[in-house]
């Protein structure tokens, strides 16, 4: 695929039976790559929260947010593309120690702020957070002494500043408010996406 | 009152009047409590895929919602071609499905199929009740989604002790129906200058806008844009006005396909570009800026690429364009297109396309003409005129064969005056043709029913005789059919029969002047096929014009497609 690369994408979503699968399900019969996909509560009740991440072209992410945004389960995506965010992910590493590498190995979890969560005879388990890129430089690190098991949780994201993202109604009656700017933005990003010169 | 009774009076709440279905163990108590609600009518049909094929029907006819209801389990999955056919058409369907009680559901109960998860990627939305404080709430919320912005059906399950329990809440009335979304101005202004730039446009309009076709039909006089309707679009333009040009696609017109073909900016409406109507897709209107009116963002920039996306209601927004019009149409556009417009086909010798246009030059503008799926189908489509919006009722995204009889079925009941013509094959005729009961049962009077029996599954056997080298494999019926009249009369439907260019006049008038439904029976030649076409995979201009043996130089094309098809 062409200019393809990862997006990411956040969903709030009614907390009811079946979200998960009909979010995945769409992605998985319209062909679309998820690379993550990290789930949690929020500080609403009644409204969960996903960080996506979709692997494509832009054309593709945006085909996928306008196909998400028809499912009655998603209260509002925040395409991070457009704004600017922070995001995290933790993995835990588990590393194979001898006598002789311990210290070593040590000494590197601790230039990446690393923490020890399980000790044993011959393996040390770290957890690390952080952006991408440093989570690839610590498994790269730790990858010639051996490393046992890895987990990663998949990226989390949040758009920086101070906007809040949950609408306040979402079990309101009728279309729900927080999609309207969503909506509205469609004939402007479609544009963004094809590149279409503006002709006037 | 318990859940069931609460179902009912939601469902009576809110205007249904009749529900297609079938009962069954896990929706009995339902179909008790309907006793107790006589303003809303429950036809019987004689399959849970007609019920939902009525349904769909009724609210094609309508352009309101259809409401269909089964059993659990079979009764269910019995459903799931409806509600497929509904969702690729844009139809407002709510199906009510028993289940088993609660604590039974996951447990592999007997008839319990999770029909939630089966449906999932065919409905807009689907609910399981698991409150029954919910129930009315449920519902409601399930008619406004199927309604509201590009309609859909939705479905509700219900289990077994929901419907049984108590019921103490208030039943909820209608929502309000949503606001009509209007385009931004600036993308109308933007569609405005690109057609105020143009030297050959036209104008492609789909189901979306049937509802907008007088909007449409305003637009393209006052711009004077030569119109083109897709299949499920037919109606939404008068046939007989001179800038029609036809349906677009693989058994579109010569005229409607050379348009696209040459155009330099397509205006589409209400349509989602798909791939029988747009042909190969990077040779589709290949000269031409495209404007999209579309409702639904997601159809956006889909298939083909976008100049000007408008987004909105094609009400709404044809008016919007209406407005500060001016005769767009050019005299060399206008020279070519009637070229192109006088090479029609003609059925001039026996046969179904014969067959067809003699049957549908029978019916008024009033009429309601339903196909199901084949070579009787496009024909109809090719042949017929539609002069107005919900009149043409066919499965146009699944092409579902079995759709077209009980379909009809539920236009008729929606509309007891109006006369309910549908054309099916000997082959589609046989999926649905047990409700010919259900004629009987409800004394239904206005449903004519026309087989046209080529004694072959025509439409696969026409491709089987242009890419597989005439290996007819597995499309004869002939020596397997039923006598049709002797069916019809088994239910007491009376039948007719033609088998010349020579009894077809005196039949069909026998027929549709019979004061009952009835059933004709065209027996036509068996090989013929249904032209122009545009071999799947080839693009538009590449099509063939008229049946290959009497034009020359169709060998390129039909090497082409043929590549396709092993391909596929
Ligand atoms: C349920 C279903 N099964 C199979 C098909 C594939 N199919 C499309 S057209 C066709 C032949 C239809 O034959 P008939 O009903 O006799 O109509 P004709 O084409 O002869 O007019 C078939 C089998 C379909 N569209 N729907």
């Amino acid at each position: 695929m062409t200019n393809a690369q990862d997006q990411l994408l956040s969903l709030l979503v009614r907390d009811e039976p079946r979200v998960l699968t009909r979010i995945t399900a769409l992605f998985g019969r319209r062909g679309y790559n998820i690379k993550s996909l990290s789930v949690g509560t929020t500080e609403h009740p009644g409204v969960s929260r996903m960080t996506i991440v979709v692997h494509g072209d832009r054309g593709v992410v945006e085909q996928a947010i306008k196909q998400l945004e028809k499912l009655h389960d998603v209260v509002k995506i925040i395409d991070h593309s457009l704004e600017k965010f922070v995001d995290r992910e933790l993995v835990l590493v588990k590393v194979a120690i001898t006598p002789e590498s311990r210290v070593e190995v040590r000494q590197i979890a601790e230039d990446f702020r690393s923490r020890i969560v399980d000790v044993g005879r011959h393996a040390l388990t770290f957890e690390v957070t952080g952006d991408e890129g440093k989570l690839t430089a610590f498994i790269e690190q730790m990858r010639p002494f051996g490393i046992l098991e890895t987990m990663r949780t998949g990226r989390i994201a949040l758009t920086r500043g101070s906007n809040a993202d949950v609408p306040s109604h979402v079990y309101h009656e009728g279309e729900t408010e927080a999609l309207k700017p969503v909506m509205e933005g469609v004939e402007a990003r479609e544009e963004r996406a094809r590149g279409v010169p503006n002709l006037f | 009152m318990t859940g069931a009774k609460a179902l009912w009076a939601t469902l009576a709440n809110h205007g249904i009047s009749t529900v297609f279905g079938y009962p069954g163990g896990a929706i009995m108590p339902v179909y008790d409590a309907l006793t107790f609600y006589p303003e809303v009518r429950h036809v019987l049909t004689r399959h849970e895929q007609g019920a939902a094929h009525a349904a769909e029907g009724w609210a094609k006819a309508t352009g309101e919602i259809g409401v269909c209801m089964a059993t659990s389990g079979p009764g269910a999955t019995n459903l799931v071609t409806g509600l497929a056919d509904a969702m690729l058409d844009s139809v407002p369907l709510l199906a009510i499905t028993g289940n088993v009680a609660r604590h039974l559901m996951g447990t592999d109960a007997f008839q319990e199929a999770d029909i939630t998860g089966i449906t999932l990627p065919i409905t807009k939305h689907n609910y399981v009740v698991r409150e029954v404080e919910d129930l009315p709430r449920i519902v409601a919320e399930a008619i406004r989604i199927a309604r509201s912005g590009r309609p859909g059906p939705v479905l509700v399950d219900i289990p077994k002790d929901i419907q049984l329990a108590p019921f103490h809440g208030e039943i909820p009335t209608p929502h309000a129906r949503p606001e009509i979304s209007a385009p931004s101005t600036e993308s109308i202004e933007r569609a405005r200058s690109l057609l105020l730039g143009a030297k050959k446009p036209v104008m492609m309009v789909g189901g979306g806008a049937l509802d907008a076709a007088a909007e449409i039909t305003a637009l393209a006089r006052a711009w004077d844009i030569p119109v083109i309707t897709t299949l499920m679009g037919l109606g939404a333009f008068p046939s007989s006005d001179p800038l029609w040009l036809g349906m677009p696609g693989m058994h579109g017109s010569v005229a409607a396909n050379r348009a696209i073909s040459e155009a330099d900016v397509l205006l589409g409406i209400g349509l989602r570009f798909d791939d029988r109507v747009t042909g190969r897709v990077n040779g589709f209107a290949p000269n031409a800026s495209i404007i999209h009116v579309e409702l639904d963002a997601a159809e956006i920039g889909k298939i083909i690429r976008t100049h000007v996306p408008v987004r909105g209601d094609a009400k709404v927004a044809a008016a919007m364009l209406t407005q500060g019009a001016q005769k767009i149409l050019t005299p060399e556009w206008k020279a070519t297109l009637a070229e192109w417009t006088s090479r029609t086909v003609t059925p001039e010798t026996w046969g179904a396309g014969y067959a067809v246009k003699a049957v549908t030059e029978r019916l008024s503008e009033h009429d309601i003409l339903s196909s199901d799926v084949g070579q009787h189908q496009m024909l109809a489509a090719q042949l017929a005129r539609f002069e107005r919006p919900r009149r043409w009722i066919n499965s146009g995204g699944l092409g579902t064969m079995g759709f077209g009889f009980p379909a009809a079925i539920g236009a008729a009941m929606a509309e007891p005056g109006v006369r309910s013509v549908v054309i099916a094959g000997d082959g589609g005729f046989q999926m649905t043709a047990q409700e010919l009961a259900t004629l009987k049962m409800y004394d239904i009077r206005n449903v004519k029913i026309c087989i046209i029996n080529n004694s072959f599954l025509g439409m696969v056997r026409q491709w089987q005789e242009m890419f597989h080298e005439k290996r007819y494999s597995e499309v004869w019926l002939g020596d397997s059919n039923p006598d049709f009249v002797k069916l019809a009369d088994a239910y007491d439907v009376p039948g007719y029969r033609a088998t010349s260019a020579e009894e077809l006049p005196a039949a069909i008038d026998a027929w549709l002047n019979d004061p009952k439904s009835a059933l004709l029976e065209v027996v036509v030649p068996h090989e013929h096929g249904v032209f122009p076409m545009v071999p799947a995979g080839a693009a538009l201009y590449e099509l063939i014009e008229t049946e290959p043996g009497r034009t020359p130089d169709l060998s390129d094309a039909m090497e082409h497609a043929a590549e396709e098809a092993n391909k596929a």
